[in-house]
């Protein structure tokens, strides 16, 4: 991790200097262009060498926590090892030449790969179809709530225009149902994690359109009653949708369309181990059961006697339609079906398995050494909350100070205050590829930090002290917008 | 390391189907069967198996009938080789979406460092601020590109961008008490379907507007249908499916006159030559959108790519995604930091400006690079040889009997030529001779059967216009 601070590509802009290996010569502008369409001044760009570039980013990246540089316990995010050979493969130059519209007979060997890949995730989840087309998980989200919305009208069932979302959901789940023009109906948890199984009953009638459900769910438990839901929510003529954030706890171990599940999308970003990047891209290909399937976000990928080709709106007209302009984030699917090969029948298995046993094993060695557990009562699945509750009581030490230290102690933070109905926590979720080493570290961190502030509690809310910055002013940020650099 | 004779797929007892074996791969599953055991036994439990006793043993899986059997890297790498080889290296001349560019070769190798690539979402500011002060960057460059005051952070792609400038019309629009928007006929057909699958649930009512069939632009004359009525958007493109470009300072300015917002749609590369949509009409328009693709992205079967979202100052709030702001830490040394959360999911829940989350960080990455490396007078160079090398493309093709120019009017770095027989059946086989030759767009309008749209960019050498033309000419003798 370097802290020495980097200027602004900008401030190191020299007039007239571009890398001129990357660019064709200059010439006019062709005079067909009309004078009244032509651009006056040229844009804000930097004006720098081929070094300079490669230097300034380099710096940049290198103020950057990741996966391959540190431990990154995100709960909820599944920050896994993502496989060189998924991003060496499918960056072969013939994939990166391809271009979206090319035709069946220079696109057998890429479809070939999108088929296995929606025929492998159809198994694993098992629902009966699948389309890749959703970019995100909350675009899969966006997608499975259309199908929801369209499979009640296409019956002439008008009347089902409620959504229920537990009040542990991830926050796009109430977003989307708003986006699909539903209304959402919130829902308690029980003191166990578990969904207030009473309140759901109450919530239930001919409004309602489905439930969105996480399982395990964002507390990190398994919802035990997940079959009593689903048969209740059916009989009441409502459908069940997965939010598949949390599928890497039960990845070879449990499928959702066993659990009743009607949708469903994966983020793959997560489970099948594609880079976060950053921030994307992401991929929430969606799953569905037999009734749902008609209406999956066009374009397919599909099978026939001369090879593999895309079935769009035009074969499917109950489709919900096209959520991208092609199909998807192709070069991340290529990814996941890499890393789906990769791991096989055996290796989806471990992941579940492994996840789990990461986060049992992390969350009895915090207890042991004095943390509060959420759920004590309940086995860890892929991820557990610890509350500090007690420490804010007694030594004001809040989540935000020990995410904040822990980046001094080379750990990425939990993630903090998320699921909201839990004081002070911390959603912890090591998975699958951390060695049992790293974890002792990451225990041994926690303790120090908590030893720390009995000592000397500003110490640690002056935390961190060995990033490029120090805690950042974010009120000043959203208050005095300063969202561009401009010249002086 | 040997595989165990164990069948992932048959269906066996639960207790079978879970047992480990010793020798089986793990594949990047680091856990030795001395770790394995140190570990349960440090949870109390004697096997996995303990570690799931809360799920009810039925829902179990006992098989995985439809996943394929594991490779090993080795085996992958040959396997991916062999797809790769199949679909070939073919000459594009198609754009429609998506462009063929000369990508650096600083660029991928610099936004695949694992430090940008294995990076989350930089929640974590201060562990994050590679990423974030290079979105400050990137919210720059794309802002005065555009020609506007406020870039976000980016959004999924082009398509699904603009249905997100949509609804964001929706909201920005106070004076307008209707949901509808104008969507003309020249947009790319992929990006209505988008558009009318993301924002008719909102109750959106998307209105199409007629095209000129001489100039293939939007029959300004039609629009006078809709005046007076209440508009919430206008959509405008730049150029347009075919090619073509549109009068975007009447459709600004008209579209300003009716109270209505102004959502521009626009190539990033042609930019740098082409009037900015911030300085189309009297005033501009409120929003421009479209894909970031050629501006460093590789083809890659149509993803991932990304959408820009540029905005006047008065919208910000209303903008979907993430945006980063540059502050002060304790210490008052600057830094950067994801601002105006307070309109995002995670913290606004159901009263949120979008449901969306991510962004296309990694290709933003990628983006900024290819921006930098070229700046303002490369940048430039791309598009003005774009221009020049599809007026070669048009002249060669031109030159063949039958072949002729659809429409009259500047066009940008794609055409629409009208062939004298279908162009479907064209298309196939000029794809047997190795030639990607250009998008049909027959399937989505009417009698346009025999049209096809081609592109040609920087990457185009004269002996390759030469190729299509001599493969183009043979198809159709």
């Amino acid at each position: 991790m370097s802290t020495a601070a980097e200027p602004l590509i900008f401030e190191h802009t020299s007039p007239g200097r571009y890398a001129t290996a990357q660019a064709p010569a200059a010439q006019p502008l062709p005079e067909d262009i009309p004078a009244g369409l032509r651009r006056e001044g040229a844009p804000l760009l930097p004006e720098v060498s081929e070094l300079q570039v490669v230097r300034h980013y380099t710096r940049l990246s290198q103020q950057n926590f990741s996966i391959d540089t540190h431990f990154y316990p995100l709960g909820s995010c599944t920050m896994k090892y993502n496989p060189r050979a998924c991003n060496s493969l499918a960056m072969l130059p013939e994939f990166l030449h391809r271009h979206p519209l090319a035709l069946p007979d220079h696109s057998q060997g890429y479809l070939a790969c999108m088929y296995e890949l929606q025929e492998t995730l159809k198994s694993v989840t098992g629902m009966k179809g699948v389309s890749l087309t959703p970019m995100a998980g909350a675009q899969g989200e966006l997608a499975g709530v259309a199908m929801i919305h369209a499979y009640h009208a296409a019956r002439g069932d008008t009347a089902r225009t409620e959504i229920i979302v537990p009040d542990a959901a991830h926050g796009t789940n109430p977003a989307t149902a708003i986006q699909c023009g539903m209304k959402v109906r919130e829902i308690p948890t029980n003191a166990e994690g578990d969904v207030d199984f009473e309140a759901l009953e109450a919530a239930l009638g001919p409004q309602t359109a489905g439930i969105m459900l996480t399982n395990p769910s964002t507390l990190g438990v398994f919802e035990r009653r997940i079959e009593e839901i689903a048969k209740k929510v059916h009989e009441a003529g409502g459908l069940l949708y997965y939010d598949g954030a949390n599928l890497n706890a039960i990845l070879g171990q449990v499928k959702p369309g066993a659990m009743g599940f009607d949708v469903i999308h994966m983020n793959l970003h997560k489970t099948f181990s594609t880079p976060h990047g950053g921030g994307g891209p992401g991929s929430g290909a969606v799953g569905v059961s037999a009734r749902l399937e008609p209406f999956l976000p066009t374009p397919l990928v599909v099978k026939g006697g001369d090879g593999y080709r895309y079935a769009d709106k035009d074969e499917r007209p109950q489709s919900i339609g096209r959520l991208s302009a092609f199909m998807g984030n192709a070069g991340v699917l290529l990814r996941a079906y890499i890393y789906a090969r990769m791991l096989g029948p055996e290796g989806m298995r471990r992941v579940g398995e492994f996840a789990t046993l990461n986060a049992n094993y992390l969350m009895t060695r915090l207890r042991e050494r004095g943390f509060d557990l959420a759920f004590p009562g309940r086995r860890a699945t892929h991820e557990f909350i610890v509350t500090l509750k007690r420490q804010k009581q007694e030594l004001e030490l809040t989540a935000t100070d020990v995410a904040k230290r822990l980046l001094d102690h080379g750990f990425h933070a939990p993630t903090v205050y998320f699921p909201l109905l839990v004081p002070e926590c911390l959603l912890i979720e090591p998975s699958e590829t951390e060695e049992r080493d790293v974890l002792d570290a990451f225990v041994e961190a926690m303790v120090a930090i908590w030893e720390e502030a009995k000592a000397d509690i500003d110490k640690v809310k002056g935390a961190p002290y060995t990033m490029p910055v120090r805690r950042l002013d974010e009120v000043k940020a959203a208050r005095e917008l300063d969202l561009r650099w401009q010249p002086a | 390391m040997c595989r165990a004779n164990y069948s992932g797929g048959r269906r066996k007892s639960l207790p079978d189907f879970h047992r480990v074996f010793q020798d089986e791969l793990m594949p990047f599953i680091p856990h030795t069967p001395e770790d394995t055991q140190a570990m349960l036994a440090a949870c109390g439990v004697d096997s996995t198996e303990a570690l799931f006793d809360e799920i009810p043993a039925h829902l179990r899986v006992r098989e995985l009938d439809g996943v394929p059997p594991q490779l090993s890297e080795m085996q992958i790498t040959r396997l991916m080789n062999q797809r790769a080889t199949q679909d070939g290296m073919p000459l594009n001349f198609v754009g429609a979406g998506a462009y063929e560019h000369h990508i650096p070769a600083a660029v991928w190798q610099i936004a695949t460092r694992g430090e940008f690539y294995s990076a989350y979402t930089p929640y974590q500011a201060e562990a994050s601020q590679g990423t974030l002060q290079l979105i400050y960057e990137y919210q720059t460059m794309m802002a005065s590109l555009m020609g506007l005051e406020v870039s976000n952070a980016s959004l999924y792609d082009g398509a699904s961008g603009l249905a997100e400038a949509v609804l964001m019309a929706g909201r920005a629009n106070r004076k307008s008490k209707s949901l509808k928007v104008l969507l003309p006929e020249s947009l790319h057909p992929y990006y209505r379907e988008c558009v009318q699958a993301i924002c008719a649930l909102q109750g959106f009512e998307l209105v199409s507007l007629p095209l000129r069939a001489d100039t293939g632009t939007t029959d300004h004359a039609a629009l006078q249908a809709h005046a007076g009525s209440d508009i919430c958007a206008v959509v405008i493109p730049q150029p347009n499916l075919f090619g073509q470009l549109e009068d975007v300072d009447a459709l600004t300015d008209w579209a300003a006159a009716q109270g209505a917002l102004s959502i521009a749609v626009v190539n990033p590369t042609l930019a740098a030559v082409l009037k900015p949509p911030g300085a189309w009409g009297e005033a501009g328009v409120d929003i421009a959108c479209g894909d970031g693709q050629p501006l460093g992205a590789p083809l890659s079967s149509g993803g991932p790519y990304y959408g820009f979202l540029c905005c006047k100052q008065k919208h910000v709030r209303q903008m979907p995604g993430r945006i980063v702001g540059r502050t002060v830490d304790l210490d008052g040394k600057p830094g950067y930091t994801l601002t105006l959360q307070a309109r995002e999911q995670h913290i606004r829940r159901a009263k949120a400006t979008s449901n969306i989350c991510t962004n296309q960080g990694l290709v933003v990455t990628a983006s900024t690079i290819y921006m930098s490396l070229l700046g303002p007078q490369g940048l430039a160079n791309v598009a003005t040889s774009c221009l020049e090398r599809t007026r070669k493309l048009a002249q060669a093709l031109c030159a063949i009997d039958g072949v002729e120019r659809v429409y009259s009017g500047a066009y940008g770095h794609e055409l629409a030529l009208r062939l004298p027989r279908p162009a479907q059946p064209v298309l196939e086989a000029l794809s047997a001779r190795n030639i990607i030759g250009g998008f049909a767009p027959g399937r989505h309008y009417a009698d346009m059967d025999d049209v096809l749209i081609v592109c040609a960019t920087e990457t185009k050498t004269d002996e390759d216009i030469a190729a299509y033309a001599a493969a183009l000419k043979e198809v159709l003798a």
